[in-house]
């Protein structure tokens, strides 16, 4: 095969001048963790929040919960980044739409794709927190009730702290997907990760060091994530219970 | 405020409903592919042979790591020029739909092989020992007991699976293939209607997933009445 | 103390309480047997309103439980719970098990909440354990610990559903000691146990339930002596063989 391996490529100031092409996949790898834990955030009190939802006895809270979570489960991914990004501007209210229009573009990706992203996946969490919440022996719940908490303190000191430790594991790999799925924020040209790949090939004619960099980056974020998740489920292990001591 | 205006949905239909079959065709065939792959490397993962078994692990370990629109990247921009080269096809040949095929396939084949070695683990071993105790090989106690079992379980989340492999398909959208998605942001793009193109093609991606969930829940309930 | 009249349950169609009326004095023991399946644990839950109702009426130190007015939360607060499971808390410690709904319900100080929870806890004779978690303690321990939370909020009765039945055999003397004493103390107690060594040991009464009615309801020695019903008799006769 013809091919020149030419990993010094990365050292080479890029084509417009101002930084290297590893500084390019550098500012790529910060646009990732940047928006994939801005997200996560959004994503982690929303997702709790419905989660919770759905199993309250309120017929029409869980309903409402129950809804959100069927429409962000059963739209693609990239349908809703495109409608974030192309549709809603055009449906808020003209000044509003206009502001958000006349805003810095990065700034326009990064927020669309935070709040698709972070929607997106509160729906997965909200799934997840619902089994855990579920998973609890049912006399758990009796038994706070039956020590005269109302429902809310049930709720937080009882089935909540049991819950949260129940899922954790799931959530670990809900936080990762979040890394992945941000790659889809290439396709409206924020500059993360995978679109400073694809910079790179057109730029440096070098696709496979470029693509392997890339493709390294997010092994490297994955490794580093489920080591920290790991050590973070043995801390809040429960003595006596699988998982703990 | 949007002024809606969808007549250029109508006239559009045949070349969405070719988008579609774009998708669909790639659903298929990674589901299937995916899922037989995907058995390999579960009982692979599952052998005794450590070098097997690694190699099974590698590989999903390897997949799972790295977002499908990568994999999709990959198989657009590098995987032709490659194949391209090392079996001769002149330049020029359009291998994206083939090139993209492959690279769901592959990729998907990761997550089921997962869903596959849980459920082969959750049949539980006394199978595998009932088996052996009469006298089958490891290939048929695996082929005529545990599998069986195992499928039936775990029909339901290959089902699942199938519906968010079919709203990924969407991502082909990076290889510039016309499948549903592309089909409908093209049409949106050449008559500047963007916002109705885009909201018809949630529209329609949710009442299919919708409808299949509902009827992977209802096929759930009938197989493992809880 | 108690006082159940005329309470009916159903899920949908399927009838759980039929017509169910008895009721519990200042310092009475009861004790509720019947088959799996007839409604004991829904009787008593329906006591500290855990369980709604549909019809009748109960009425707990002068507090009716299905009024949709009244405060439950305040009325179980005075009305301890022991279930079959235990239900500890599992995230947290021995004494903050005994604490929390003391200094969350209660209002009580933490530590004033802290020294009640540890005496009560050398009364049921479990003080060396007081740091561990639930998951490690035996089934005995964990339902002695169960019953020292539920005495921590000095309840003015206590309600026990079958709480030595998902123990192995040699830890169910040690529970029936600790709720034998309370007895003899005069607390009052509904007890759905099939423990009938217990029963007669202590109980004022004992009920027998069967497909949701209350079909037996007598002093224990008439209980004892000679059971009304046909189903009374076979069910005592059963419990013998076991
Ligand atoms: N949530 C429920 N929905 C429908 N039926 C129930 C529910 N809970 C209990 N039951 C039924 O009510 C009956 C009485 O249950 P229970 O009070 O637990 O009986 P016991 O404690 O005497 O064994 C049983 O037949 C049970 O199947
Ligand atoms: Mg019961």
């Amino acid at each position: 095969m013809g091919y020149q391996w030419n990993w010094g490529v990365f050292f080479q100031p890029s084509a417009t001048g101002d930084d290297t092409y590893l500084g390019w996949m550098f500012a790529g790898f910060k646009m990732t963790i940047g928006l994939s834990l801005s997200a996560w955030v959004i994503a982690l009190l929303l997702g709790a929040l419905v989660g919770v939802l759905r199993t309250v006895p309120n017929k029409l809270l869980a309903g409402i919960a129950t809804a959100y979570v069927e429409l962000f489960r059963n739209i693609p991914l990239l349908v809703q980044l495109f409608i974030w990004y192309f549709v809603l501007p055009e449906l808020l209210p003209e000044s509003l739409g206009n502001a958000f229009k006349q805003s810095h573009p990065v700034l326009q990706q990064f927020f669309a794709s935070m709040v698709c992203l972070g929607l997106f996946t509160s729906a997965r969490v909200a799934e997840q927190v619902r089994s855990g919440i579920n998973s609890l022996p049912k006399g758990q719940k009796n038994a706070g009730l039956a020590l005269g908490f109302t429902l809310p303190q049930t709720y937080r000191f009882v089935m909540l702290p049991m819950a949260f430790r129940l899922v954790v594991p799931p959530l670990t790999s809900e936080f990762l997907n979040i890394f992945k799925n941000s790659a889809v924020c290439s396709t409206i040209g924020l500059l993360e990760l995978a679109a400073q790949g694809r910079q790179l090939v057109d730029y440096t004619a070098q696709p496979y060091e470029s693509f392997i960099a890339v493709t390294l980056a997010y092994i490297a974020i994955n490794v580093v994530v489920m080591t920290l998740m790991h050590k973070f489920e043995r801390r809040i292990a429960v003595p006596g219970y699988i998982g703990g001591k | 405020m949007h002024d809606f205006d969808w007549s250029s949905i109508p006239g559009a239909l045949p070349f969405l409903w070719d988008g579609m079959k774009i998708s669909l065709v790639i659903t298929l065939q990674a589901v299937v592919v995916g899922i037989v792959w995907g058995t390999l490397l579960a009982m692979m993962r599952l052998s005794s042979i450590k070098a097997l078994s690694w190699f099974a692990a590698g590989y999903v370990n390897l997949f799972r790591a790295v977002p499908l629109v990568m994999v999709l990247l990959w198989f657009f921009l590098i995987v032709p020029e490659f194949v391209g080269q090392l079996f001769n096809i002149p330049k020029g040949t359009d291998m994206r739909l083939s090139s993209a095929m492959a690279g769901f396939a592959l990729f998907e084949a990761a997550y089921y092989s997962e869903i596959i070695r849980a459920g082969i683990q959750s049949v539980s071993k006394g199978q595998m020992a009932a088996a052996s105790a009469l006298g089958m090989t490891y290939g048929q106690s695996m082929r005529l007991v545990v599998l069986p079992q195992a499928f039936r379980n775990m029909v339901p989340l290959l089902l699942t699976q199938a519906i968010i492999l079919f709203q990924d398909t969407s991502l082909v959208y990076v290889s510039a293939l016309a499948d549903f998605f592309g089909a409908a942001y093209k049409v949106g793009d050449r008559d500047g209607r963007l916002v109705e193109l885009l909201l018809f093609a949630g529209a329609v991606y949710f009442v299919i997933c919708f409808s299949a969930s509902q009827i992977v829940k209802r096929l759930q309930k009938k197989y493992h009445p809880a | 103390m108690i006082k159940i009249a005329n309470v009916s349950k159903n899920y949908g169609d399927f009838k759980v309480l039929t017509d169910c009326t008895t009721s519990v004095s200042k310092g009475e023991v009861i004790v509720v047997c019947g088959p799996s399946g007839s409604g004991k644990s829904t009787l008593i839950k329906c006591v500290n309103g855990l369980e709604p109702f549909q019809a009748g009426e109960i009425i707990v130190d002068g507090t009716s439980v299905g009024d949709p007015k009244t405060n439950l939360s305040k009325l179980r607060a005075r009305v301890g719970m022991v279930f079959q499971n235990f239900e500890l808390f599992p995230h947290m410690s021995i004494t903050q098990n005994l604490a929390i709904a003391q200094v969350k319900v209660l209002g009580r100080k933490q530590d004033e909440a802290m020294d009640k929870g540890l005496k009560l806890l050398d009364r049921v004779g479990l003080k060396a354990q007081a740091n561990k978690f639930p998951g490690q303690l035996s089934g005995g321990q964990q339902q002695r610990v169960a019953i020292a939370r539920a005495l921590a909020m000095d309840p003015i009765c206590m309600l026990f559903d079958e709480p030595t039945s998902a123990l192995d055999p040699e830890m169910v003397n040690e529970v029936l000691d600790v709720m034998t004493e309370l007895a003899q103390e005069g607390m009052t107690m509904m007890c759905v146990t099939h423990e009938m060594g217990f029963a007669r040991r202590v109980a004022n009464r004992v009920i027998f339930m069967d497909h949701g009615r209350i079909v037996e309801d007598d002093e224990k020695e008439a209980f004892f002596a000679n059971p009304r019903s046909e189903r009374a008799q076979q069910f005592l006769a059963k419990i013998l063989h076991h």
